[in-house]
């Protein structure tokens, strides 16, 4: 193993963006897990809407306790939450620092270097970086608790009144479905090609990052070409095993609301109106 | 009527082009196995794209079943054809195997109620019922082309055809994909073509058709087909090692009453010889 990349190596390299929703899953099968997906996915949805109509101490408190809640129930170790935050616990702090020294409101607290901060900073700044991190807490929530393929069908199921505007909501979820399924399959060729490539004396870890880039061309091309030709294997097999679109389909998968689905949304509703009630309106 | 009729049937991409198949006509009937046997670009794997409606004649009929091969009816004749083809990955299609199987009775909306059925059923059969949430990098070759066995076998067809099924898989895996369709062919009484160009997967079929350069070369039973050891050599096929044997103790002077078709029977040859005479 002189140069090559495994697998999980990759496989990293891919998390480390954080570019894929893959891979985020914990699986506790709390309540939340056992939601449906498209409850979620609207719950987070408008509570990234109305977010910003609070103002207040409490309006702020009551969406803070409902998405703590939300996590505690979740039954997720903190350390895989704190994982998924690690990427913007930068723009939270900095966020923070920027309205500390911009903002020009209220009595002026302290002088630091020579900056005057101001009180009405420090809670404008507060309360800019509350919202932020509630934000990203609940949506992370989502691809923590919900399978990728649960959140394809439930992404699948919103879209569908845009079929009538000829929106191809069935293609696109089933696009979605098989980039999923094919994910560990082009992962594990990438290994074997890497491995080919190292053993004829490629190098992919040692030497300038350009000469690095240089060597991922090698690795790259095959991989084209393999998935193009599955592709189009894959084409013929869907074909043949009486694929001709989503007319007339029907689904093995199917979501269905449950009680806990709909307790979930009363709560949601209810802390939303508390909020826009004792919220300042002056 | 036979569950797979040939009239004349000839075969190319383009016009222009040469023809990958001349003049091909057969029959196969329900409930019969027939193996499919060439080297590379005999056109065998091309027969098995216009059983299925994937390619149409360039010239000549196809029937399935009784109804006429065209655009109109194909969706029908792809309920009754299925297929299985070689590469194991590139045919998996679910992100589980409960899902993969459900593929095909999804596409033909068979009722949610009834598919759960259906597919337990079909994964007994092919013996992996127990592999229902198993997403397909976690499972062997073997046991994806098992999967998608089970996916063809939901649906109910009249015929299956393994088009090089088992040409990416280990001895293992060959044997084991073999003895399923064998199985459930005769449980349930079903039409099976198998396509390859391994003279050992022939020896069980009915009836073995041998493609070369786009012409059938011979339509003929397995124990008939391998005394042709130098004529099949010529057209790019490897005999099997029983057969080589059989025919090296001929020229030893060794004659076996019947050509012996798999090591039992080779066996059962060699140790009644010495009492026969």
């Amino acid at each position: 193993m002189t140069g090559s990349l495994s697998s999980w190596q990759i496989w990293q390299v891919i998390n480390m963006n954080n570019l894929l929703i893959v891979g985020q899953y914990v699986p506790t099968n709390s309540i939340v897990h056992r939601m449906d997906p498209r409850i979620k996915m609207l719950i987070i949805f408008f509570y990234v809407i109305f977010i910003f109509f609070a103002n207040n101490i409490v309006s702020y408190a009551l969406f803070t306790v409902f998405a703590v809640g939300g996590t505690l129930l979740t039954k997720v170790p903190w350390r895989f939450i704190a994982k998924g935050l690690t990427p913007v616990w930068f723009l939270i702090v900095f966020t923070f620092i920027l309205h500390l020294f911009v903002t020009k409101e209220g009595t002026v607290l302290v002088n630091v270097f020579g900056l005057p901060i101001y009180s009405g900073a420090l809670e404008q700044g507060a309360v800019i970086s509350l919202r932020f991190f509630l934000l990203i807490l609940l949506t992370s929530l989502l691809t923590l608790t919900t399978t990728p393929i649960e959140i394809t069908d439930g992404v699948e199921s919103l879209l569908g009144p845009l079929r009538r505007f000829k929106f191809p909501v069935h293609e696109l979820a089933l696009m979605m479905s098989i980039s999923l399924r094919f994910i560990p399959t082009l992962l594990q060729e990438t290994e074997k090609i890497s491995n080919a490539q190292a053993s004829r004396g490629v190098d992919f870890r040692t030497g300038p990052f350009r000469e690095r880039v240089r060597a991922v061309i090698p690795l790259l091309v095959p991989l084209f070409v393999s998935a193009f030709k599955r592709a189009e294997e894959l084409a013929m097999a869907m074909e043949a095993r009486g694929y001709r679109g989503g007319e007339g389909r029907t689904k093995l998968r199917e979501l269905q609301v449950m009680k806990r689905d709909v307790a979930a949304l009363v709560i949601f509703i209810i802390v939303v109106a508390a909020a826009l009630i004792t919220r300042d309106y002056s | 009527m036979y569950a797979i009729e040939f009239k004349n049937v000839s075969f190319r991409y383009e016009e222009e082009q040469p023809y990958v198949l001349r003049n091909v006509s057969f029959q196969v009937e329900a409930g019969e196995w027939l193996a499919i046997i060439g080297h590379n670009g005999s056109g065998k794997s091309t027969i098995a794209k216009l059983m299925n409606g994937l390619l149409f004649p360039t010239e000549g009929e196809i029937i399935i079943n009784g109804i006429p091969l065209n655009e109109e009816n194909i969706w029908e004749i792809r309920r009754q054809v299925g297929m299985v083809f070689q590469n194991p990955d590139n045919q998996f299609v679910g992100t589980t195997v409960r899902d993969d199987v459900a593929f095909g009775l999804e596409n033909r909306g068979v009722p949610r109620a009834e598919m759960m059925d259906r597919i337990t059923s079909s994964l007994e059969q092919v013996r992996m019922q127990d592999y229902l949430l198993h997403e397909p990098y976690r499972l062997s070759g073997g046991q994806k082309q098992r999967v998608a066995i089970a996916g063809v076998l939901a649906i109910s067809p009249s015929v299956i055809i393994l088009d090089e099924a088992t040409a990416m898989l280990d001895p293992l895996g060959r044997k084991e994909i073999l003895d399923t369709v064998h199985h459930v062919q005769a449980a349930q009484q079903l039409g099976l073509i198998t396509i390859t160009h391994d003279l050992n997967e022939v020896m069980q079929a009915h009836r073995v058709l041998v493609m070369n350069d786009g012409e059938i070369w011979t339509t003929t039973v397995p124990r008939e087909l391998v005394k042709r050891q130098t004529e099949l050599q010529q057209i790019g096929l490897d005999v099997p090692f029983v057969t080589q044997l059989a025919h090296a103790l001929e020229r030893q002077g060794i004659t076996l009453d019947e050509q012996p078709i798999d090591h039992e029977e080779l066996l059962d040859a060699l140790w009644t010889l010495h009492s026969n005479k």
